[in-house]
């Protein structure tokens, strides 16, 4: 047998002890990226196997949050897909303003470089005293490094090239302190975000909201999660809410599709317009 | 018969890849699926000026789309491409692969996992050494390989770096890469 087919049992091994042992239902992930991500942390841990990652993972305590970390939405950058910052500037802020409070979850916040970036947005649209962010990660380690708004400085060009293309108002410097070869946000951006513990595979709706981003993190998940994903999002959506996802996604091959209207052709930003809790 | 087709090119891959399409026909039933590593955002230009050189319906590969036969595809900038097995493509935005993303070892590697023997990849002309790992996969899984001769190539490092790791089941000129594929594909007198 060749090595990817017997590397197959091992993820599929993997995954089960995940599920067993820790209750992670990685089993409704993309196949070939998943597995993309397990022999990449084989080889950052330096172990010889995906069996070996696997008797950690069941015989070793601690060792599991490390995994979820690595398995998690990956890193992401400020301003990431500039393109869609100036559509919510421009298309979606305007209609959210009339709201007295809002409501905003950022799904899979990783980091926690969008949050930020929807703070600094919200901010320069003298809207952010008005909104409440909750970004929310299934990795507890993550969040943690989303709590405290450090980056690695050499990122930095990337961020302005960023924050110039998405139409940013000031300069992203006024928002940081650059100290050593470090990035760290501002206080004051982080008064009303709520960073917090929610697995989209296994968690329900927990608020009302008028806007949802979670971009690239659909692309990870088979149809069946995508489905699941799409409707607690719809089900969270106060009508006419939005939805933000990756540029290169879309609800095209998704059964909530009808659910929702594309606002633009050029951006995955949609609207929603069946009723909420509708079958 | 070969059922997919993957290339990975870089530097001076452009003009490289209109040379390799304006030699497929019409009746080329394999899917053609491409890495091309750019630094700009600007995909959809190479997508127009790909389709200006090819018979073959040519676009950019989207998230969970069903891969055609005779469809050529070009992997969206700034992600990896993928292919699941249900024949379906898949994005990710996991970190770079050789300092690139796309990466041509992330779709090698899952093309020919899906494929196999079935399998054909064309490594062409780049300046890194992206390719080599994946193009050993695909050897190792009984696909075919296929390097432009490194001595022709605009940049020789990319084929250079595959047949370094992986050796090749054929070394070609430009020029005779099109009709490789054609008969790889079973299509007759060529």
């Amino acid at each position: 047998m060749h090595l990817t087919d017997r590397q197959d049992i091992e993820v599929a091994l993997f995954t089960e002890a995940l599920r067993k042992r820790h209750g992670y239902d990685f089993g409704q992930y993309a196949p070939a990226s998943f597995k993309r991500r397990v022999l990449g942390l084989v080889t950052a841990l330096h172990l010889r196997s995906v069996s070996e990652l696997t008797e950690r993972v069941i015989h070793d305590e601690t060792f599991i949050h490390s995994v979820i970390e690595r398995l998690s939405v990956p890193v992401s950058e400020l301003f990431r897909e500039p393109q869609t910052f100036v559509a919510l500037r421009e298309r979606v802020l305007p209609e959210l303003a009339s709201y007295p409070h809002i409501n905003i979850w950022q799904a899979g916040c990783a980091h926690g470089e969008e949050a930020y970036s929807m703070a600094i947005l919200l901010r320069e649209a003298g809207m952010y005293e008005r909104c409440q962010i909750y970004a929310t990660d299934f990795s507890d380690a993550a969040l943690a490094k989303a709590q405290e708004g450090i980056y690695p400085a050499r990122e930095m060009p990337l961020y302005l090239e960023n924050y110039r293309k998405a139409g940013g108002k000031a300069r992203l410097q006024d928002y940081c302190t650059e100290k050593y070869d470090l990035l760290k946000m501002h206080d004051e951006l982080r008064a009303n975000i709520t960073f917090a513990n929610h697995n989209l595979v296994s968690d329900g709706v927990f608020g009302e909201m008028h806007l949802i981003l979670c971009r690239n993190v659909l692309i990870y998940f088979t149809d069946p999660l995508q489905d699941r994903v799409l409707g607690l999002f719809r089900d969270s959506l106060v009508r006419g809410g939005y939805l933000c996802i990756g540029i290169k996604e879309s609800l095209s091959f998704s059964g909530v599709a009808s659910d929702f209207q594309l606002l633009s052709r050029e951006l995955p930003v949609f609207r929603r317009t069946a009723p909420r809790n509708a079958p | 018969m070969m059922e997919a087709c993957v290339v990975g090119a870089s530097t001076g891959g452009v003009s490289a890849l209109r040379s390799l399409l304006r030699g497929l026909d019409k009746g080329f039933r394999p899917s053609v699926i491409i890495v091309q590593h750019t630094a700009t955002e600007g995909f959809n230009v190479l997508v127009d000026l790909l389709r200006d050189s090819c018979v073959l319906p040519v676009s950019e590969a989207q998230s969970r789309e069903p891969i055609q036969p005779g469809h050529v595809y070009l992997a969206p900038p700034r992600y990896h491409l993928l292919v699941e097995r249900q024949h379906r493509f898949a994005l990710s935005v996991d970190e770079r692969v050789c300092h690139v993303r796309p990466a041509a070892d992330v779709l090698f590697q899952s093309a020919a996992e899906v494929w196999r023997e079935r399998l054909a990849a064309v490594v062409l002309t780049g300046a890194n050494d992206d390719g080599a790992r994946g193009a050993a996969l695909v050897r190792s899984l009984g696909g075919t390989l296929i390097v432009q001769d490194p001595q022709e190539a605009e940049a020789p490092e990319m084929p250079a770096a595959a047949l370094r790791l992986a050796g090749a089941d054929h070394v070609l000129p430009l020029n005779r890469i099109a009709p490789m594929l054609l008969k790889l594909a079973g299509r007759a007198n060529a």
